[in-house]
């Protein structure tokens, strides 16, 4: 790599939302105010032509922290560095925004259901004046629609026209089509069929080697995850609990919330392989437990953990938050089947 | 299974959209039976028309969307020609749906708790004082944290996943014998999705619950369907216990589709793919629909259409498992 700037950075990030009831009600029941912390003091860099995916349990903050990337949640604290500015600064730049696109996770909600597919498509391109005829926006649009699997004459329809993994095609063309050059993809693949999500996981390889693309990845699809990451971040309530090269953490996964999640995993070989979801409730991100807020389900907890909120320290080459992996007594809780398999 | 008559009976189902350049034909001659307590998942090439299926099921074609033929029954009684209010009851109580789209089935001027509240008093002999303690129930059943502070939050006020479960609460809510499920599980993360697909799988052996489960995740589909169906173009091409259709598929476009699964124990340079894209619903070429893609194609598959028809361990529609048809 010449350049040593990443891409992107997350320093410190930090997102809460107000979800107090309405104040009248508030005086009435005597409560205060709720907020919650959506994601609470995230850092982590992609370089330059690679994947970093996010992983972790619903609600963790993951698409939180894929709409605070592109700017259309601005944080509470900490920042937002795309490649070298700071977010907002690189925002109020046309030639910057069209670096920086997003692949969302409703295909539903993402698309003007009154533009005909071509118009969608070729917004970004004519917003960002990126070709001189009309023309060649058509050829443009075609090419765009045939990469993404689907046929130049489908521009002509309307999104209610298409299945749903049909529209995630369509958003994935919209994005490719200022030829960006850091893609924030929440879900790309997980309304899609396993064939049509292989040519797309395929296509975006593809185009990463070829044009040099960056990605922020986010998908709970574990096999999706270890096909596409360099770098694998593991979630849990608005935090990172584990920031690994994508290979260790399948081979070594540390953190106890990591090994719980990949236990969890389906068995797809019918092997008879126990499922076990995470034990213990699922705690609230408006009074996370105290310490590390993991504790109530983690079976290495102790005194320290209920008390001390443990921060990302180096173990191997990953960085991992957890009071055992730092104290060495990680080991008392097994690999899970998946990591033990490969070893 | 005992041979307790099904629950669910689709026969030679045909859906039309009729346009201006001609009409489309989305669904073609699809027959299958669901079984009390049986769950069939529905897999296949994303727009084979899995989700439409489910909805000329429950009775929600968008228009210009119909049923150009065939019959779908429940129960033995035959519901696709029902009024619109018949419909409407049907749907709440015996049938509950949970869609692909959570926009669509939740209503973003509601809270939460409101929505739960009301179709259980709709559907069920209970008050709101009771629905609203059933309804935290639901909501703490699908895995949402600190449900009683969090029912009388709105839609959006919830994660991507979480508004996926307060769909699958409402769905479940009012205790239907059949669920058409479309992707329930695909917007939740494998723990959250383990606690779902047991609560589905409870509900389907203690409450003869049955189900329709369309979704693209095999591994849910390995550890909850009894059988699936493979649809491609609009038709079924593999139907058969779940096992041998994902282990063993006897269909070509089956066995492309499991051979495109990522591989969770190590990682690939390129996945398996199918090249090429389905064909559009104006243009599903003659004889097989598959024939542009397969690599067992011969002359026969280019004229003649094949039905299910016996291939073993499975039914397929596909010419190899003709045993007429001497393979040139
Ligand atoms: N606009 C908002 N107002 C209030 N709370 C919000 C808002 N957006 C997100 N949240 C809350 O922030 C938390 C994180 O949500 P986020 O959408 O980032 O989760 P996620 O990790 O993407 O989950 P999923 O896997 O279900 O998509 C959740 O508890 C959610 O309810
Ligand atoms: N309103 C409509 N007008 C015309 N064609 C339609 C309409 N709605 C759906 N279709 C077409 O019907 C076909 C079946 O769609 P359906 O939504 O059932 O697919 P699906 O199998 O559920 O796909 P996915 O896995 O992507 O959700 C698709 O080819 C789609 O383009
Ligand atoms: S810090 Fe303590 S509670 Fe948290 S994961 Fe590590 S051992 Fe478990
Ligand atoms: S009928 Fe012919 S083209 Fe169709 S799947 Fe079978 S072998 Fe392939
Ligand atoms: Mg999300
Ligand atoms: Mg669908």
């Amino acid at each position: 790599m010449t350049d040593a700037t990443p891409m992107f950075e997350a320093r410190d990030l930090t997102r809460h939302f107000d979800v107090s009831r309405p104040l009248l009600q508030r005086m009435v029941a005597r409560e205060g105010r709720r907020i919650l912390r959506a994601v609470d003091g995230v850092s982590f860099a992609i370089p330059r032509g690679t994947t970093l995916s996010l992983v972790g349990e619903s609600g963790c903050g993951k698409s939180t922290v894929a709409r605070l990337s592109v700017g259309l949640y601005g944080p509470t604290a900490g920042s937002v560095i795309f490649d070298g500015r700071d977010l907002a600064q690189a925002r109020a730049m046309a030639d910057q925004r069209r670096r920086m696109q997003m692949i969302f996770q409703d295909p539903y909600a993402s698309l003007n259901p009154r533009w005909r597919v071509a118009d969608i498509i070729a917004e970004p391109i004519r917003a960002f004046g990126l070709v001189q005829t009309r023309g060649e926006q058509e050829l443009r649009v075609a090419e765009l629609l045939t990469q993404v699997g689907l046929s130049p004459l489908d521009g002509q329809k309307f999104p209610h026209e298409f299945s749903g993994g049909q529209r995630q095609r369509i958003s994935i063309a919209r994005a490719l089509s200022s030829n960006p050059e850091f893609l924030v993809c929440d879900e790309p693949t997980s309304a899609l069929d396993v064939s049509v999500q292989a040519q797309i996981l395929n296509l975006m390889k593809e185009l990463q080697q070829r044009l040099g693309l960056t990605y922020l990845f986010i998908s709970h699809n574990l096999a999706v995850v270890r096909q596409v990451s360099d770098r694998i971040g593991v979630m849990y309530l608005g935090r990172l609990a584990e920031l690994s090269p994508a290979e260790s953490l399948f081979r070594r996964p540390r953190h106890p919330y990591t090994r719980a999640l990949m236990e969890a995993i389906p068995d797809l070989d019918m092997t008879g392989r126990e499922r076990i979801p995470v034990g213990g409730e699922v705690p609230s991100p408006i009074s996370p437990p105290s310490g590390c807020a993991f504790h109530p389900r983690c079976p290495l907890a102790n005194d320290r953990c209920k008390m001390e909120r443990p921060d990302l320290k180096p173990a191997g080459d990953a960085m991992v938050a957890c009071h055992a992996v730092e104290e060495g007594r990680d080991d008392a809780m097994p690999l899970p089947a998946i990591a033990r398999d490969a070893a | 299974m005992s041979n307790a008559p099904p629950l669910l009976q689709v026969k030679n189902l045909r859906v039309e959209f009729p346009t201006r350049r001609g009409t489309l034909v989305a669904l073609d001659d699809v027959s299958f039976d669901i079984a009390p307590g049986e769950v069939l998942g529905v897999v296949g090439e994303s727009g084979a028309g899995k989700s439409m299926t489910g909805a000329a099921i429950i009775g929600l074609l968008e228009p210009p969307g119909r049923i150009a033929r065939g019959e779908i029954l429940l129960n033995g009684r035959r519901i696709d020609n029902l009024r619109y209010e018949e419909m409407r009851r049907i749907r709440g109580k015996e049938i509950g749906a949970i869609f692909q789209d959570p926009l669509t089935t939740l209503n973003p001027l509601y809270t939460v708790g409101r929505q739960l509240v009301e179709t259980m008093t709709t559907h069920l002999p209970i008050g709101p004082a009771e629905a609203r303690k059933r309804a935290i129930g639901w909501l703490e059943m699908v895995g949402i944290p600190a449900a009683a502070q969090r029912i009388d939050s709105y839609p959006h006020e919830f994660s991507g996943g979480m508004r996926q479960r307060v769909v699958i609460a409402l769905a479940l809510c009012a205790e239907p014998r059949l669920i058409v499920a479309d992707e329930p599980t695909t917007a939740l993360d494998v723990s959250i999705q383990a606690q779902v697909i047991a609560l589905l799988k409870t509900l389907a052996r203690e409450k003869g619950t049955a189900m329709m489960l369309v979704t693209h995740d095999m591994g849910v589909i390995a550890e909850t369907a009894d059988r699936v169906a493979v649809m491609y173009a609009g038709r079924i091409a593999e139907i058969g216990p779940v096992r041998e259709v994902v282990k063993h598929a006897n269909h070509p476009y089956s066995e492309g589709l499991m051979a495109s699964i990522p591989p969770l124990d190590r990682r690939v340079e390129r996945l398996a793919q199918i090249d090429g894209a389905m064909p559009r619903l104006s243009a599903i070429p003659r004889g097989c629909a598959y024939n542009p893609r397969c690599p067992q194609v011969f002359d026969k598959c280019r004229a003649l259409r094949p039905d299910l028809i016996n291939a073993g361990t499975t039914q397929a529609a596909c010419w190899l498992y003709d045993t007429e048809t001497a393979r040139d």
